[in-house]
Parts: structure tokens; C-alpha cells; sequence
């Protein structure tokens, strides 16, 4: 007998796309002065939206309207009002989480059961416990009446395209900030949603800012000079070209970028939960984390065992259509992205790793990568070193701790790692060496808005989340 | 309290003792606990505020900015792993070793600054007094910036500050013992290790100070002192790609701190700049610890 | 007693202290991550025709079940009746698995079932307490057969397992499995009384390790009974066990499964955890009472296509 799941598609029609949008400023829809662009379905390739690209001047008329939002209503503002404007939000957030849901998985290509069970809920959450800030900032241990920066430049990725706006403008608005908040070419949709949402709360304008584009509208916000503060979320590049382009000027700079971390399992681990921290590591949100735990360190005496595990807990994955409610593994997001994992896989392959990808039939049109695993993998192979940022994982081994720990840094990133063992003091050794800004032991890539998260070395600095990411948004 | 005078003054050119040529002292770089040369063989004419002569200092090259790098990193594990007890007591180390060498800081801040014995003497008595105070906050920061984190599960979750790695300073240019102190204290108290380019007209007493803290407890390669020209060295440890955190403060020049800045990005340092001068008689806080800490938070589940 | 260690890893039922080594040998369970798994499981949306195939699979692995001090013949044979055709105006309906009586009520089952396809499984050994002698438990096992049960739900001895005597809870086993002859011999843990999943990990293997055919949650009697978490270790164990020594031992939830929806959810986890091979009746069970009311109301509903009422439903 064989158990088929029949499609269990999660309704479209609860989103109401438009078929262009504009520019959010100043609580208004704008059109953009410069050219569109076209949002696509990763799924099915099917164009959802023409979206405003900002232009210089876009950007500048959006600066201008949160500079005046700021000096005259945001920053004036008693904490306690902001504090219900931003529980307003939340509130708005959750009772709009389906249609989010749906359209956040439509727009990235995520599944559905992760935007409706993971990203959107965290969302609110990541609203309610920074409005919660917005009237206590006198003990967030930053002094007593600590000042917001003034404009944040916010630049997000198209991973987690509603999480990261919330992860920015969040503690941004708690702390008397106004935001200028560009979300990714490929994953407007949900931040423009935001926008309506927004006004739904009567937020005043210019409070919270939109502007969609690509690279060089991103890099209008950041070198904007009427910007104080640029939060960015995105690749190591492009992070250090941004703070090449702050260096010189008084702008504060949080930078969340890539990783390359490493799993580790050590072989008195939990094996069984081992083997699901290892999938969520890697194939949660199809690889495209970047706190992925893309680097399984494996102890030598378990890992036939793991493999084996893990192999069989990979072919019960089911990839495709992210609408659907049993997907878990849905589309990559972007043609350049999939062009990017499939030039590395094979340079992996050509490296002599051994490739093994999970039984699965991929759909025809969209943007699709099968859960894959390279055995054989040293430290050297390019598929160790470099963020691939899909749903591929390089598996290495070790024999002892110190070997794992040291594994486990070398390299020049550093923003998180998981570890593996029954042991509670060796646990507390590994985390304690581990060069990395967040430590899962036996878990891994769970998020909480009371958690701090940010990396060591190249993978940025600055911490969003809990009392820690308040220090990004106040002057102290 | 009143220290006796020795009448040894191995800073002054000028000073002898009736009847007999006193020995002076050579000035040179601090790496790794040991006391070299420039390894290029430099050395500049250190002089006081009025123009004379008080030494010859070594001009360190980018090699002895590489070398002491080096040192720092191999000192990096031992030093961020001893116990923030252990930190404090070796920074209150280099605080009483440098009260014993109180009159000889008094010498050499009076010549390099241009200060009165009085305001000389203050400037010690601050710089011990930071060292002390420096020495108290090893084991209480994490209690202060670090946290429990009541996350929405059965999870356990603490964020604890860890020192970043290797920290590459300019000291400031103008207080040669305080604001040098100031900058290096915090530092390495939290578990850091440094490489110091010291001031570059005032660099006597910081080559004292690494004599005090080649005597106090200090492991070898905590704090590399070399003295030398900023935009000649600066921008060695600004692009050095094993230095985690840049701080600029010494640094006159906007546009040297500016290209320093740019070439921290490549490695992504973290980068101080303060927006204006410094008072280093002023209650520092704890934004210089802060600068040079990472973020790290465990998570663990909570079960049976 | 001489224990009959059957297995490839008969090392491990060499000496208590082999046994005790092998079991905490085994690899933990974290709680969290176990649940978290089952939490995620439970999520899957079962519809259309892949619900109307779980649902009558879910009927046909049922042992429908009534362990009640006041049982009676008639109420069995009425429970027969309904075992053979749950849905007397639909003969599409699958048969359960089996009856799940007490023992002097097997003769009663068997008759009622005539020579149908489904079994009689009788509880035994002191069942739920296991608190009696082993001769007592062993005499309870060959009244059962010999009343012509074809299956035999053991209970273990808890109390020696948790006091770390595994080699008792072992041999009673062993001997139980002997007194079945050909009776296939389901081995209760009952988990609501083993505390942690790595107990629940352990006595799975001691269990299979002494010759269990199918490994079961619970009594029924103890709360918690059956739950997601505990089943999956169980699952896991069998997995595992089946790796090592080639032997496939079969897994039934019981107590507590009262709904077609949570029946669909174990049904989901074998599928997800150890796959087809478990899929079967032979091979997974789940021991109720109410739920087959519940898939009977489910079923008529993707049928008809309208909402049906327990009235509409026998009670036994």
C-alpha cells in the first residue's frame, strides 16, 4: 500500500493582487519616476505584479517624508502612543496572517506551511515585543531618555521578505525612528501589503516608507545623506560594499549577512533529532537562510548511521507547489539564484564530492532544486567554503571536539552553529569555542523576537532582536 | 600619597646624577611579550614639547604591524579563555605595577605632554585609577549586557558577550598615558587581544606602559605597543584581514580615518570612530568594552 | 529463568549487565525535538481521495476494542457484528483488524466471527497492572490460546523496568512468547508509566530483543495512553530494529485515538517514518473503541458529501 497525498492547495483568493503598485511615501501611493519591473511567481514563472522601480529622486522625496515624520510626529510622540501604534499593527498583522501567508508564499516561492506557521506569526510577534519597547526605553540599559538616530535605510533580502521587514522596522518605530525600507526586486509584494496595513492602523505618514527596486535603488538608500542609520540584510558583498559607502559619515551601520555554518553530531547525539535538525537546518525555507546549517560535521563512529537516517527522513521531503499544505520544500526564488546553487553543485561535483539528491519529480516550469547532499567533502571544496543558499548540504567528518570546533571556524564567517550531543558539559565547551553569533544545541534555526541574532566576522555585526537590537536604533 | 623620588631619570637627556653619566634607556616595540627592534632597522627623534631631544623610538614597519598581529591572535585563545576573575585580577596587576612606576609616568607625561609635575601626577593617578576601575567591570559586563532570553518555547536561551579577536588601535595622539590607557584597557579586559600604534610625537610612556604590562601578569601578545607612523602602519592593520575591530581614535586625519574605514570593510571590522575629541577625564562608560564585544546567544531545549 | 535470547543481537540479553549496556547504548531521545516532529507531522492536510483512502485504512487497522469489568457476551458479539460490517449499509466499508477482548471472553469473540479474517486478540498476563506471578501471567497467556486468540496483548512488568531490572521484564517476555506457540504476541509498555522517551526507546528494544511481534503504546487504562511523540519513538525503534536485525515487528497505538483526524495523523507518521512496508494491518494497529464511529462519520460525509450525526452510528 502506498499513502498518495492528494493536493491540498491553500486558496488564492484571498489575495487581492493588483496588477501594479506603487511607491508607499509619506502614507501615499505614488508612482515611481523611473522604469518598472515585472514580480514573478517562482513557482510557475507566472508575472503577479508590475512593480515602481524608486529613482534617486523617489528615494529623496521618501528620505524627506521620513524626516519630516520624524522631527514633527515620530520622535515627539510619547513612547506609549508609539507602543499602541505598533501593538495596532500587530494586531492587524494577525488578523490579516492568512492573506500574508498566501501571498508571501506566492511571491518568494516559500511554502506555505513556513510563511503561514513560521514567518508571518513571527511577524506579529517581533511587533508585539518591540511595541512593548517603544514606553520603556529608559531600562533597555542605554541610559535614561536614550534618542532614536533619526531616518533608518533599510534594506532587506527576498529570503524572509515579511520576517526581515519586521526584524527592521519594528525596533526601529519602538525607538522613535522613521524608516525608508527597501525590500528585495523579487519579494515586494508583501512589504507593499505592509504598507496598506500601515494605513489600516493610521499610522502617520511618512512613519514608514517604501520604496521597491533593485540594486541601484538600494544603493540610494544606503548613500542617501539625509539617512542616519542603515540596517541591511543580504549578502556578505553587498554588505561590505555598504560600509565602504557609510565609511566617513555619521551613519550607524547594522550588517546581517552570510553564513556557512556548521552542524555538528557528536555520536551520543540524539540521533533521530539529530537527523531533523539537520534537514530543518539545511532544507528549511529551501536552503535560502543564511544561518543555514550548510556544513554537517559529523562524528566518524555515527556517520553511517546519520547518512543512512538522514537519506531516508530527505526522500519523505516533498517538494512542490508551495501553495500546497503538505509542500516542504517549494521553489527557488529566483532564476539567478538557481543558476548560482546548480554553477556550485557542480563545481562541487568536478571537486570530487559525491552528489545525492532526493528521489522527487520537479515540476516543469518554475524555479526548482531537489534536496541535495554532498558526500566526500573536505575543507578545501569551494561547496564548504562558499554560501550557496539553497537546499544543499556538504557533509565532512571528525573524530574528536577539538577537531569539530575547529572545523567548525574555519571560516571567515560566523553567524551560527548547532551542536548535537547528550552531553550537557561538552555541549557548553562547543558552544563556548564556537566563533558564531547564535548556538542551537540540539535544535537549530529557531527564531524568537526576545533572541538576539547577528554574526561574528564576515557574517556582519549588530544584533536584531530582544533588548540587544534596541542598541542599533537609539544613540547611546 | 607621596612618592619618593628616586633622582633616577632615564628620560631626561639633560639630568645626571653628580659625578655619573646615567644609563638611558632604549626605546623599542613591544610583540609578543618580548621587546624587539623595528624589524627595518628605523627609528625617529622623539622630542618633548619644546623641541629637545629625549629619544630615539622605533618606527615600526608593516612587518612589525604583521608580527604583532600574529602574536595577538596567537594569544587570543588563552587570554579570551581565562576566567573574567582571572582578567580582572591581571588588569588590577598592570594598575598597582603601574603605581610602583608612578614618578618615572610622571616624567615622561610631564616631557610628552608638556604638563606640570601636578598636572602630570593627576594624569597618572587617572590612568591607574581607569586601570582599577577597568579591572572591576571583567566579571560583572556579561551580568550587565548579557541576558535570558524568555523565548515563546521549551527552549532555554542566554546571549553572553564574547570579546571580538584581534583589535587594532591607534591610540590617541595627545594623551600619551591616559588616553592610551583609556583605549587599551577596555579592550583587553573583556578578553580581546590588541596591537597598539601608540602616539606618534608622544610614544615614551607608552613604551613604559608595556614594560608594566610585561610585568604584570599580562600573557605575551595581549597588547602589542609599537610606536611609528599612523598613516604608515594604520592602514597595514586596517586591511589586515585576521584583525576583527579597527579603533580609529588617535586618528587627526579625516581622510586617513575615512580610507582606514573603507579598508576595514574587507573583512568587515568593526570600526570605532568617535564623532569628536574625547575627554579622557570623563566617566568612560562601558561603550569602549561594547565596541569590541560580539553578541552570542545558545539556545537549548528543555526537557526530559 | 533460562531466557531464549532469539536474536542477532542476542549479545545483548547475554547477562543483565549486557542488556543494561545495550539499552543505554541506544541513542536519546530529546523531548522537544521528538514532539516538535509530531507537531510538524500533524499538520499534513489529508483530502479528497487520499482522505477516503486513509480512512478506510484507518478502519482496517483498527482493534476494536472493550476492556470493561462489565463486559458482556452480548455486548461483544455486537462488537463482532460491527467489526465484521462497520457500515451495514455500505459493504465497501473494510473490516477492522481484530476484537480486542478479555480472555474469557475470546471463545465468545471466536464464535461470533466464524471464520472471517478478523482476529481475536485476548489481553493477558495480569492485564493492565501486570502485578501477579509470572506463573499466574503465563496461565492468563495459555487461556487466551487455548480460547483460540490469535493475537495476545502482554502487558510488561513495569515495575521491574523502571527499577532497572530489565532482564526480569525480559524474561517474562521470553516466556510469554513461549506460552503463545503460534499466537502472535503484542507487547504493551504502556508509556503514560515510563516517563521519558528514552524509556519508551528501551523497553521497544527489550521488548523486540525478547520476541515481541508487534510492540504497543498502552493499556488504555493509564493516562496519558497512545500519544504522537511516543508513537514515532516506537516507529523509529522498529525501524531501526528491522535495519539491524532484518525482523520487521509490527506497532499499535492504543487509547486515547478517538478521531478519524487523529487517526489519519498516526497513519501519516507510519507513512513518513518507516513508510508502506508498515502501512498494512499486519503491521500497524490502532486499539479503540470510539474512533470507528468517527471514520464511519467521516467516510458517509465524502460520500455524500453532507455532515453526518452519531445517531446514524451503532454505540456498539
Amino acid at each position: 500500500m502506498s499513502f498518495e497525498y492528494a493536493p491540498a492547495p491553500e486558496s488564492r483568493s484571498v489575495v487581492d493582487l493588483k496588477s501594479s503598485y506603487g511607491l508607499f511615501i509619506d502614507g501615499n501611493w505614488v508612482d515611481g519616476s523611473a522604469h518598472s519591473f515585472k514580480s514573478v511567481s517562482p513557482a510557475t514563472e507566472e508575472v503577479l505584479a508590475e512593480i515602481s522601480e524608486a529613482s534617486d529622486d523617489d528615494v529623496d522625496a521618501a528620505v524627506k517624508a521620513a524626516r519630516r515624520a520624524f522631527t514633527r510626529v515620530w520622535a515627539p510622540m510619547s513612547g506609549v502612543e508609539r507602543a499602541k501604534y505598533l501593538y495596532r499593527i500587530a494586531r492587524i498583522l494577525q488578523e490579516r496572517a492568512r492573506e500574508l501567508a498566501v501571498l508571501e508564499s506566492l511571491d518568494n516561492g516559500k511554502p506555505i506551511k513556513e510563511s503561514r506557521d513560521v514567518d508571518v506569526p513571527l511577524v506579529a510577534a517581533y511587533f508585539f515585543y518591540y511595541a512593548g519597547w517603544a514606553d520603556k526605553l529608559d531600562h533597555a540599559g542605554m541610559g535614561t531618555n536614550p534618542q532614536p538616530l533619526g531616518v533608518a535605510g533599510q534594506v532587506i533580502p527576498w529570503n524572509f521578505p515579511l520576517l526581515m521587514l519586521a526584524w527592521k522596522i519594528a525596533p526601529a518605530l519602538a525607538c522613535g525612528n522613521t524608516v525608508v525600507l527597501k525590500p528585495a526586486e523579487t519579494t515586494s509584494l508583501t512589504a507593499l501589503l505592509f504598507a496598506e496595513i500601515c494605513q489600516q492602523a493610521d499610522l502617520p505618514p511618512g512613519v514608514v516608507n517604501i520604496v521597491t527596486g533593485a540594486g541601484d535603488t538600494g544603493r540610494a538608500v544606503v548613500a542617501h545623506p539625509g539617512v542616519d542609520k542603515v540596517a541591511f540584510t543580504g549578502s556578505t558583498e553587498v554588505g561590505k560594499a555598504i560600509a565602504r559607502t557609510v565609511a566617513g559619515t555619521n551613519k550607524s551601520v547594522t550588517l546581517e549577512l552570510g553564513g556557512k555554518a556548521a552542524n555538528i553530531v557528536f555520536d551520543d547525539a540524539p540521533l533521530d533529532q539529530a537527523v531533523e535538525g539537520i534537514v530543518n537546518g539545511i532544507f528549511f525555507n529551501q536552503g535560502h537562510v543564511c544561518c543555514a546549517g550548510s556544513r554537517l560535521l559529523v562524528q566518524e563512529s555515527v556517520y553511517d548511521d546519520v547518512l543512512t537516517r538522514l537519506k531516508q527522513r530527505m526522500a519523505t521531503l516533498r517538494i512542490g507547489d508551495p501553495l500546497d499544505k503538505n509542500t516542504d520544500i517549494g521553489a527557488i526564488n529566483s532564476a539567478e539564484q538557481l543558476a548560482k546553487i546548480r554553477e556550485l553543485s557542480e563545481v562541487g561535483e568536478t571537486e570530487g564530492a559525491e552528489r545525492w539528491s532526493a528521489p522527487c519529480e520537479l515540476p516543469d516550469r518554475g524555479f526548482w532544486f531537489a534536496p541535495t547532499i554532498f558526500t566526500g567533502v573536505s575543507q578545501a571544496h569551494r561547496i564548504a567554503r562558499e554560501e550557496i543558499f539553497g537546499p544543499v548540504l556538504s557533509v565532512l567528518t571528525f573524530r574528536t571536539p577539538a577537531e569539530a570546533v575547529e572545523k567548525a571556524n574555519n571560516t571567515p564567517f560566523g553567524l551560527s552553529a548547532g551542536v548535537w550531543t547528550d552531553k550537557g558539559s561538552r555541549i557548553l565547551w562547543v558552544a563556548n569555542r564556537l566563533r558564531a553569533g547564535v548556538v542551537w544545541s540540539n535544535t537549530f534555526n529557531r527564531f524568537d523576537p526576545t533572541s538576539p541574532f547577528g554574526g561574528y566576522k564576515e557574517s556582519g555585526f549588530g544584533r536584531e532582536g530582544g533588548r540587544h537590537g534596541l542598541e542599533a536604533y537609539l544613540a547611546h | 600619597m607621596k612618592v619618593a623620588a628616586t633622582g633616577w631619570r632615564p628620560t631626561l637627556p639633560t639630568e645626571t646624577s653628580a659625578g655619573r653619566l646615567d644609563v638611558r634607556k632604549t626605546y623599542k616595540l613591544y610583540i609578543g611579550g618580548a621587546f624587539p627592534r623595528s624589524e627595518s632597522g628605523r627609528s625617529y627623534v622623539v622630542s618633548d614639547t619644546r623641541g629637545r631631544f629625549l629619544a630615539n623610538a622605533s618606527q615600526a614597519s608593516r612587518k612589525d604591524a604583521r608580527d604583532a598581529v600574529v602574536a595577538a591572535r596567537k594569544a587570543f585563545a588563552g587570554w579570551s579563555g581565562r576566567t573574567a576573575y582571572n582578567r580582572g585580577q591581571v588588569v588590577y596587576r598592570i594598575a598597582e605595577v603601574l603605581e610602583g612606576r608612578r614618578a618615572q609616568f610622571v616624567d615622561e607625561v610631564r616631557d610628552s605632554q608638556g604638563l606640570t609635575r601636578r598636572r602630570a601626577e593627576a594624569v597618572v593617578e587617572a590612568a591607574v585609577d581607569r586601570l582599577v576601575w577597568y579591572a572591576g567591570w571583567a566579571d560583572k559586563l556579561a551580568q550587565v549586557v548579557g541576558s535570558t532570553n524568555p523565548v515563546a518555547g521549551p527552549y532555554f536561551d542566554f546571549s553572553i558577550p564574547e570579546p571580538t579577536g584581534v583589535v587594532a588601535l591607534v591610540a590617541p595622539q595627545e594623551s600619551s598615558l591616559l588616553g592610551l590607557v583609556s583605549v587599551v584597557a577596555p579592550v583587553i579586559t573583556t578578553g580581546n587581544t590588541c596591537v597598539v600604534l601608540s602616539s606618534y610625537d608622544r610614544p615614551l610612556p607608552a613604551i613604559t606602559l608595556s614594560e608594566v604590562l610585561a610585568t604584570s601578569d599580562v600573557p605575551a601578545g595581549v597588547a602589542n605597543i609599537l610606536t611609528g607612523d599612523p598613516a604608515e602602519v594604520a592602514p597595514w592593520l586596517a586591511s589586515h584581514m585576521d584583525v576583527n575591530a579597527l579603533d580609529l581614535t588617535g586618528v587627526g586625519d579625516a581622510e586617513l580615518a575615512t580610507a582606514l574605514q573603507v579598508a576595514a570593510a574587507d573583512n568587515l571590522k568593526r570600526v570605532l570612530r568617535p564623532a569628536g575629541a574625547v575627554d579622557w577625564t570623563a566617566d568612560p562608560g562601558i561603550g569602549r568594552m561594547t565596541a569590541f564585544l560580539e553578541t552570542k546567544t545558545v539556545w537549548h531545549p528543555i526537557g526530559i | 529463568m533460562a531466557s531464549a535470547p532469539p536474536h542477532l543481537l542476542g549479545e545483548a540479553a547475554a547477562s543483565p549487565a549486557a542488556l543494561r549496556r545495550f539499552l543505554h547504548g541506544l541513542p536519546g531521545v530529546d523531548q522537544v525535538g521528538c514532539e516538535a516532529r509530531t507537531a510538524s507531522l500533524s499538520t499534513r492536510s489529508i483530502k479528497t481521495t487520499s482522505k477516503a483512502w486513509a480512512l478506510d485504512l484507518a478502519i482496517s487497522t483498527i482493534d476494536l476494542t472493550t476492556l470493561e469489568g462489565q463486559d458482556t457476551v452480548g455486548k461483544v458479539r455486537a462488537l463482532c457484528a460491527k467489526a465484521l460490517h462497520p457500515d451495514p449499509a455500505d459493504a465497501s466499508c473494510p473490516r477492522v483488524a481484530a476484537i480486542c477482548v478479555y480472555p474469557d471472553l475470546v471463545a465468545t469473540a471466536r464464535a461470533a466471527l466464524g471464520d472471517s479474517n478478523v482476529r481475536v486478540a485476548s489481553v493477558a498476563t495480569a492485564f493492565p497492572s501486570g502485578r501477579s506471578s509470572l506463573d499466574v501471567k503465563l496461565q492468563d497467556t495459555r487461556d487466551a490460546v487455548s480460547a483460540g486468540a490469535h493475537e495476545v496483548d502482554m502487558v510488561i512488568d513495569r515495575g521491574a523496568f523502571l527499577s532497572g531490572d530489565y532482564q526480569r521484564a525480559f524474561d517474562e517476555i521470553v516466556a510469554t512468547k513461549q506460552a503463545c506457540g503460534t499466537a502472535h504476541l503484542k507487547v504493551i509498555l504502556e508509556t503514560g508509566e515510563l516517563m521519558t522517551y528514552d524509556n519508551v526507546r528501551r523497553a521497544s528494544w527489550l521488548s523486540m530483543l525478547a520476541g515481541a511481534d508487534f510492540i504497543k503504546t498502552s493499556t488504555g487504562k493509564v493516562q496519558p495512553a497512545a500519544t504522537m511523540p511516543v508513537t514515532l519513538v516506537m516507529l523509529q525503534a522498529v525501524r531501526d530494529f528491522r535495519d539491524a536485525t532484518g525482523r520487521q515487528v509490527g506497532v499499535k497505538a492504543a487509547g486515547g485515538i478517538s478521531t478519524a483526524k487523529d487517526a489519519i495523523r498516526y497513519l501519516v507518521m507510519v507513512n513518513e517514518t518507516v513508510g508502506d512496508d508498515w502501512l498494512d494491518p499486519a503491521w500497524f494497529r490502532i486499539g479503540a473503541s470510539r474512533l470507528l464511529n468517527d471514520l464511519l462519520m467521516q467516510r458517509t460525509k465524502l460520500t455524500t458529501g453532507r455532515y453526518c450525526g452519531p445517531d446514524y452510528f451503532t454505540l456498539d
